[in-house]
């Protein structure tokens, strides 16, 4: 179980129709690659975030499957284009099933 | 052929390091916007050292390390600051109280990392900014004291220091803290371990030039504490203080021993000048 994950996202809060805007998220989690053994020589389980998504108004933006080898505290940085006012949706997912949400409000 | 040219120069570099030396770049560094002072005539007190202008660490580092410093949300050491955020609000130990219990929001802990480390009238000593969040633990709070470099006082002291951000070091070095403070010149001037390299060897004598594949920086703790690429955290002056006294091959002072007290007394005072850049993006 993953402790301390708290997703933190950056969107203009206004664009122009059409417009492509600069999306930055982060969100902290120790991304642990199930490659490694503790002090007495047992695996540590994996538990990374297997998925990212972004959703605008209910259309896909992005959809990114996760690989054990992420560096810890995993940042996305992506372009999108903004037809209209709206909201962009952030979800992750974690290998333990959580799910982190965030969500943003955009203007035209 | 490059890679002659690069050899021949820096064997230049090293029978001429006053002349070669310097090797940081011009680049002048804004977070979001507020213009940071990275470069400044060195304190009153460096006269002598060859030492002029002192530079941020910021300077010896590659464009893109630079920039990640130049946005705070591409700053990754602005999670640990979040991370302090909950631990400020949090209520722990006997006294069922939280940091915010006497001092309200962060914002109050302004200019207190520009001054720091300073003389504690009461206690009599001179205290790190460290000793003052764990005073405040143990007496006000009846909490257990964090250890003096573990990952949650290095977040408490992100946290401080982003208070202060772009206001100057200003930390004091005479009247009752003189004797310390000499202490930590002296400490700072000594050779020690196997390789016999003193702080000064690196950090006066040859920043800008490359140890392997090391650039040197003036070793100014303005950025403090810092987000190292290397490890993924923050770290702290101590800790970085004994990684270099480690280096040198020597048995290290330990993390809040009185020397590495003074010694950060007397290199924070290098920096008076430069801005408060804590947490700042290191490689």
């Amino acid at each position: 179980m993953a402790s301390g994950v708290k997703p933190r996202v950056k969107v203009p809060g206004s664009a122009s129709a059409g417009e492509g805007i600069v999306i930055k998220t982060l969100i902290s989690h120790p991304m642990e690659s199930g490659q490694r053994k503790d002090s007495d020589g047992n695996p540590i389980p994996r538990s990374i975030i297997n998925r990212f998504t972004c959703d605008f108004n209910g259309q896909n933006v992005v959809d990114v499957k996760m690989e054990p080898a992420i560096s810890t505290n995993p940042y996305f940085e992506f372009e999108a284009t903004v037809p209209e006012a709206g909201e962009f949706k952030f979800t992750w997912y974690d290998d333990d099933g959580s799910v982190y949400e965030d969500a943003k409000a955009i203007t035209v | 052929m490059k890679y002659k040219a690069m050899t021949a120069l820096a064997a230049l570099a090293i029978s001429a390091p006053v002349l070669f030396a310097g090797g940081a770049d011009d680049d002048t560094l804004a977070i979001d916007g507020q213009e940071m002072i990275t470069k400044t005539a060195a304190p009153a007190h460096m006269e002598g050292t060859g030492v002029d202008p002192i530079m941020s660490g910021w300077h010896f580092r590659e464009d893109d390390t630079q920039s990640m410093q130049a946005d705070t949300f591409d700053n990754p050491g602005m999670i640990f600051v979040d991370q302090a955020m909950d631990a400020w609000n949090t209520v722990e130990g006997s006294a069922d109280k939280s940091c915010a219990s006497c001092h309200e929001g962060p914002e109050s802990m302004e200019g207190v990392r520009a001054v720091y480390p300073k003389w504690n009238e009461e206690a009599g000593e001179v205290r790190t900014l460290a000793m003052q969040i764990n005073d405040c633990r143990t007496n006000q709070m009846g909490a257990e004291a964090y250890k003096y470099d573990s990952a949650p006082m290095a977040a408490m002291e992100a946290l401080i220091s982003v208070q202060s951000r772009g206001m100057p070091v200003n930390v004091a070095i005479d009247g009752p803290v003189a004797e310390t403070w000499e202490q930590g010149k002296e400490l700072y001037y000594t050779r020690t371990g196997q390789l016999e390299l003193s702080c000064a060897n690196c950090h006066e004598d040859n920043y800008g030039n490359y140890i392997r594949a090391d650039h040197l920086s003036q070793g100014q703790i303005n950025g403090f504490p810092t987000y190292r690429l290397k490890n993924a955290k923050l770290n702290t002056v101590h800790g970085r203080f004994k990684g270099c006294v480690r280096d040198t091959r020597a048995e290290t002072y330990a993390p809040g021993s009185p020397e590495f007290v003074a010694l950060e007394l007397y290199v924070a005072s290098r920096g008076n000048g430069l801005s408060v850049e804590g947490p700042s993006v290191r490689n």
